[in-house]
């Protein structure tokens, strides 16, 4: 980038560094993040309505871990994830883009879809899920904020974007 | 000054010309001021280096002949010999803010010039009730780490510190405006990390927000914009929307649609903003937005179906922002913000702006341009050449740059940054496949009206209604 070009971005107020997250389905992954060095959400369970998994893949080392929100392991992890695992990734490609995901974790590039180029990894046997399901907990809370109609002049920092149709 | 003294409700050429030529002195020094500031907090003020402190000094210097001045100096000097505290820091941040509200000013003044735009005085500023000084702990003293380690030297640790204080403010509703700000920076941060490896930051951006913050956490400050504006607090009338902007971060949305209020009693219209907001989560986002607002839904109607609203009794605060109440509100028969414009525009009374909204990014003032045309990005009326801001269209609205390019009638905000003005449209008649059409930024607020939006939308389901239920069987479960 030109020295004069960077200049001007830099003393923009509305300069983003990351595009805005795109809109998904979310039965089936309710919560994404990339956040600590991990891509973790939860994952609903396929059976059970009042069940959740709640999984996770380290950046860098892509170890994987998943279980219940009752702390019980999920069946069906292996090196390299499960289903519950593999939706979450394919979730959070859609939200904040391929880029940005394999930025985060980390993975060499290459073809095909992320699920499939990340490294075999190992099994993270003790990530205690208490903290992912937590900070779920505390996202959903947004929801319960009660709205406001008291001028919010700050977010004149924050236009909407995101119309290429 | 008579109210349209400028030439009608058009923006003309001449006046873009008027605009665009004008260059109020003392601009670019006060934005090399600030600059330099601006640069000091990417590594952080806690070991300064020589460098670092001529920019504070010069900061300082700036504002040196002003109420300010004094207690700027000291904290200069405290600082670059390694005492960093709150109080040094707000310091700083106000003469930061005196120096881009100088620049708000003459811009606006420049603005107003061109436009023959009348504009009311600023009221005297009521003080706000202070927020808790425990609430306020968390926040400024993570505002002290970042003016301590910078930008670049922020991590994991230290947002996550934030987080918790992050949810007491917004237990707090007199804390709002510093949650929903807070949360937006720190979303932001959290997506860049590491820190340490990005070639460029928004550097001004995020200095913004960070001073934003630390005025924020002085007492009153997050109250005293919201003191309504005397005995003629209370407003009822006619209210016609010219157009609505949009404004979302990851856990918040806004409304703020811009109108003209025909007040009883025949005095001139005013110019005033009605916004609503509601928190949120970051993959709520797109035309599913409207559902987050869904309890207001006497406005979102009067955007979608392009109607005026009767308005009794609401509280008019002192920067033109009307309180909106639906218990006080009801829809009336259709206007169209064009025709709106067109007869009213000119001359309407505008708002003042409050001394802590006198930042250049609060310069967003309705416009109507026909005539001109658009090319690259570019719209030129009359040989006058003025960019488009298409960066701002929101994904919840069918307003696309193209649509804008086929535009021949143009709403929209003009709006000022370092390289000068600009046009962000809210609204645009254009011609497309030989057919006139219209386009607002609201059009979407009771669902998509484009099959192909309506389409995905409905993929999608209801996000909203699905989080909701789950989280109310997960938090209560
Ligand atoms: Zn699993």
């Amino acid at each position: 980038m030109e020295n004069g070009e960077r200049a001007a971005w830099e003393r923009r107020p509305t300069a983003r560094v990351v595009p805005a997250a795109r809109p998904r389905k979310v039965v089936k992954v309710p919560f994404v993040e990339l956040v600590d060095g991990r891509l973790q959400g939860v994952v609903s369970s396929g059976s059970d309505i009042a069940r959740v998994y709640v999984s996770a893949v380290e950046a860098g080392s892509h170890d994987v871990s998943c279980g219940t929100n009752n702390n019980r392991p999920c069946g069906g992890i292996r090196p390299g994830g499960c289903k519950h695992v593999e939706a979450l990734v394919k979730e959070a490609v859609l939200q904040y883009g391929e880029e940005r995901v394999a930025r985060f974790l980390r993975v060499e590039p290459g073809e095909g879809e992320l699920t499939a180029r990340l490294r075999g990894g190992g099994i993270n046997r003790d990530r205690p899920a208490a903290e992912v399901f937590s900070r779920f907990l505390r996202h959903l809370a947004y929801l319960e904020v009660p709205a406001s109609t008291a001028p919010l002049p700050e977010l004149r920092w924050f236009p909407a974007t995101g119309a290429v149709r | 000054m008579v109210p349209g003294d400028g030439g009608g409700a058009l923006m003309l050429g001449i006046q873009l010309e008027r605009l665009l030529g004008a260059a109020p002195a003392g601009v670019a020094e006060a934005l090399d001021a600030v600059d330099g500031f601006d640069r000091a907090l990417v590594t952080g003020l806690g070991r300064p280096t020589p460098e670092q402190s001529a920019a504070l000094a010069a900061l300082a210097g700036r504002v040196a002949a002003s109420p300010l001045g004094a207690v700027a100096a000291e904290a200069v000097e405290k600082i670059a010999a390694g005492s960093v505290s709150d109080e040094r820091l707000a310091a700083l941040a106000a003469a930061r803010a005196a120096l881009l509200g100088a620049v708000h000013d003459a811009q606006l003044a420049a603005l107003d010039e061109a436009l023959g735009r009348e504009r009311e005085e600023c009221a005297e500023p009521g003080g706000g009730e202070p927020l808790g000084e425990r609430l306020l702990d968390g926040a400024r003293s993570w505002l002290r780490e970042v003016a301590l380690v910078g930008w670049r030297g922020l991590g994991d640790d230290s947002l996550r510190g934030l987080d918790q204080a992050l949810t007491a403010l917004w237990a707090e509703p007199a804390a709002r405006r510093l949650a929903v700000l807070l949360d937006g920076l720190a979303g932001e941060l959290r997506a860049c990390l590491p820190l340490s490896t990005w070639e460029r930051l928004p550097v001004r951006r995020w200095a913004d927000l960070w001073a934003n913050a630390v005025l924020l956490c002085q007492p009153g400050a997050a109250g005293a914009a919201e003191a309504a504006a005397g005995p003629t607090a209370q407003v009822s009338g006619r209210l016609l929307p010219l157009g609505a902007e949009l404004h979302e971060h990851p856990t918040a949305v806004q409304l703020l649609v811009h109108a003209l209020l025909e007040r009883d009693g025949g005095q001139p219209a005013l110019l005033v903003r009605v916004g609503v907001g509601a928190a949120k989560v970051e993959t709520l986002t797109g035309p599913t937005l409207w559902r987050l607002l869904g309890g207001f839904p006497a406005l979102l109607r009067a955007l979608a179906e392009r109607r005026a609203l009767t308005v009794t009794g609401l509280p008019l605060l002192a920067g033109g922002e009307l309180v909106w109440d639906e218990s006080g509100v009801a829809l009336d028969e259709p206007a169209d913000p064009f025709v709106t414009a067109r007869t009213q525009l000119a001359g309407a009374l505008a708002p003042a702006v409050p001394p802590l909204r006198r930042h250049p990014v609060q310069l967003a003032e309705p416009v109507l341009l026909e005539g001109y045309r658009v090319r690259d990005g570019v719209l030129t009326l009359d040989g006058h050449r003025l960019p488009l801001d298409l960066e701002h269209l929101p994904s919840a609205g069918p307003l696309t740059p193209q649509l804008v390019k086929a535009s021949t009638a143009c709403l929209g905000l003009l709006c000022w940054e370092d390289g000068g003005w600009s046009l962000r449209p809210l609204g645009v008649r254009a011609t497309a496949r030989r057919q006139q059409v219209e386009a607002h930024t609201g059009d979407w607020t009771q669902g998509p009206t484009d099959p192909k939006a309506a389409k995905a939308e409905a993929r999608w389901g209801d996000p909203v209604e699905t989080l909701r239920e789950r989280a109310g069987r997960l938090l209560r479960a």
